[in-house]
């Protein structure tokens, strides 16, 4: 390495004057091969050890702590009245979801709509729904018996009724439950459905305008399935949130998952051991929502470089 | 025969296709457009030329009601669009109504704005099939031909974002050609694109021009204008301030604000 200056030379200035290196000669520069070495985390094996001890003294310790009584937890796992509250945990999970998709995304679209009376009420409609605990909707919902005694389907101020239920006949708890969850949800996927949309870009819609496409369409064929791929991320979180928020129904004996576990538990006095039967389960219907979230993702994905 | 032919039939060929008069268009105090007047007659190629914020693109969305007005008329093959007129007074359509007066206007975007979950074909289909209730394999059959037109037969299944820019803008021009529209109107259609892409598209808009379509071009291409427009019109800060031959606008501007956009531009 005579001429460090070579390397900035040469493809520059390949003619230069007075013996500097033709245009058909490689630059002279030494080539060395170097070993490269990658930082690493600092003892990973020490950390990691570490941990699985932590870990392996708490599993033991719950496993062999006397008052424990695992048995208990084996014996109801599939027994039939947690099996009943697991399905019960499930409808409520699947029917709140639909309800509250169905009732978000009208709302959402009335939100975003140009008509003030639509808005007002979509506004309104969040602003309650998203104040009022999903605990207090229940209880009034499964207590909505006490007010409204019958319902009536008829003309208004006056006396002809078509027909007239007592209200406890329908709005039995798995009812009250539903309509609690269903509502408060909602409000939620109200506002995760308008981000989606507002997320498409105003070309697309322009586009779709220029098509001669109405509103209506350009919304359905253009801006929802593109909204959905935005959507879809918060409204799994928000699904996984509500499978759990079903548990408190067992303030107005819902009779889910968590209602009998509790039962059970009142009866044998066995607390922790049938908690962790509700532990188990929920795991599990959260694992699986996950998936099943994980392949609707793909699908969306469509058309989308990654 | 070209796959282009428009459907001339339905038309007066002795009404202008473009007929916009006194067009003042507003944003707050902000005056877009001042009485602005532009006839376009069938078959010609108009080319919007201008500085930006001139108010080319404002004037060319009027054209197809994406941009309202606040005053002045715009008739296209002689019906008002998005109004109906009754004696001194114009009544705003309903949505639908300015919809069914659109199918017949084609237009093409700066940023392409095809839509990203549809293939080229199904974006070219969109229309024809959802709109236009074309039978669905009619419809293909002439996407196909369209996709071939374009030079893009073998992207049929490609999604957008699987296309290069020019690639885009020429299915773009294939969607809005699918609607077999009157009136083509292209607004800035090569700006987005990288310098060896603007070709292409430009090569296609020839193309079409030669087929007889109605053409209004919003561009900054002086070369297409000058090679393709049968009229140039030049605007600034809203309003027209000269219109003529390419020859002339280009060649040998009248005014001292075009000369001056003219020799910046060159």
């Amino acid at each position: 390495m005579s001429n460090p200056e070579a390397i900035h030379e040469a493809p520059l200035a390949p003619q230069g004057a007075g013996g500097a290196p033709g245009p058909a000669d490689p630059p002279r520069v030494e080539r060395v091969d170097y070993t490269i070495i990658r930082r690493k985390a600092p003892w990973p094996w020490v950390l990691a050890a570490a941990v699985t001890a932590v870990a392996i003294a708490f599993l033991y310790g719950l496993a062999t702590n006397p008052a424990l009584n695992w048995g208990v937890t084996g014996e109801f796992l599939f027994s039939p009245p947690v099996m009943s509250g697991l399905w019960v945990t499930i409808q409520l999970s699947i029917l709140s979801m639909l309800l509250g998709v169905i009732i978000g995304l009208i709302i959402a679209l009335w939100r975003m709509s140009t008509n003030r009376v639509l808005q007002t009420i979509a506004t309104v409609y969040i602003t309650v729904f998203r104040s009022v605990p999903v605990l207090v909707q229940l209880l009034i919902w499964g207590n909505i018996g006490l007010i409204i005694r019958n319902v009536t389907l008829g003309i208004p101020f006056t006396d002809i009724a078509f027909f007239s239920i007592p209200t406890n006949q329908i709005v039995a708890p798995f009812t009250a439950a539903v309509l609690g969850l269903a509502l408060a949800e909602s409000a939620y996927i109200a506002e995760i459905i308008r981000g989606g949309i507002i997320s498409v870009p105003t070309g697309q819609i322009e586009a779709a305008s220029a098509l001669g496409m109405t509103r209506a369409r350009t919304t359905r064929r253009i801006v929802l399935p593109q909204a959905l791929r935005v959507i879809i991320p918060p409204l799994g979180n928000q699904f996984v949130t509500l499978i759990k928020a079903t548990s408190l129904v067992s303030v107005i004996a819902g009779g889910d998952l968590l209602t009998q576990v509790i039962n059970i538990s009142a009866t044998s006095y066995r607390v922790i051991e049938m908690l962790a039967v509700a532990v188990f389960w929920y795991l599990i219907l959260v694992s699986a929502a996950s998936i099943g979230q994980y392949f609707l993702e793909r699908r969306l994905g469509r058309g989308v470089k990654r | 025969m070209s796959v282009y032919t428009a459907p001339i039939a339905t038309a007066d060929p002795q009404v202008p296709v473009v007929e916009a008069v006194g067009v003042h268009k507003r944003y707050g105090h902000n005056d877009v457009l001042r009485d602005v007047d532009l006839i376009v007659e069938r078959g010609e190629v108009v080319c919007l030329i201008g500085p930006s914020g001139s108010g080319k693109t404002t004037l060319l969305r009027t054209l197809n009601h994406l941009e309202t007005i606040e005053g002045g008329i715009i008739r296209i093959n002689g019906r008002l669009i998005g109004y109906r007129q009754e004696r001194d007074r114009l009544y705003e359509l309903s949505q639908r109504e300015v919809c069914r007066r659109r199918e017949r206007i084609g237009m093409v975007f700066q940023h392409f704005n095809l839509f990203p979950h549809m293939t080229a074909l199904e974006n070219i289909i969109e229309g024809p099939v959802g709109v236009r209730r074309t039978p669905r394999r009619k419809a293909v059959e002439r996407a196909h031909q369209l996709l071939a037109r374009v030079g893009l037969a073998d992207k049929a299944e490609a999604y957008p974002a699987q296309l290069s820019g020019g690639q885009q803008q020429r299915v773009a021009i294939a969607r809005a050609l699918a609607m077999e529209p009157e009136l083509m109107l292209f607004d800035e259609p090569t700006s987005a694109l990288d310098p060896e892409l603007v070709g292409e598209v430009l090569a296609v808009m020839r193309d079409l021009a030669d087929s007889g379509m109605t053409m209004v071009v919003v561009t900054h291409e002086m070369g297409f204008a000058q090679q393709v427009a049968d009229r140039v019109v030049f605007m600034s800060d809203g309003t027209i301030v000269e219109t003529g031959p390419p020859s002339q606008i280009i060649g040998n501007p009248i005014h001292q604000r075009t000369r001056e956009f003219i020799q910046a531009v060159l």
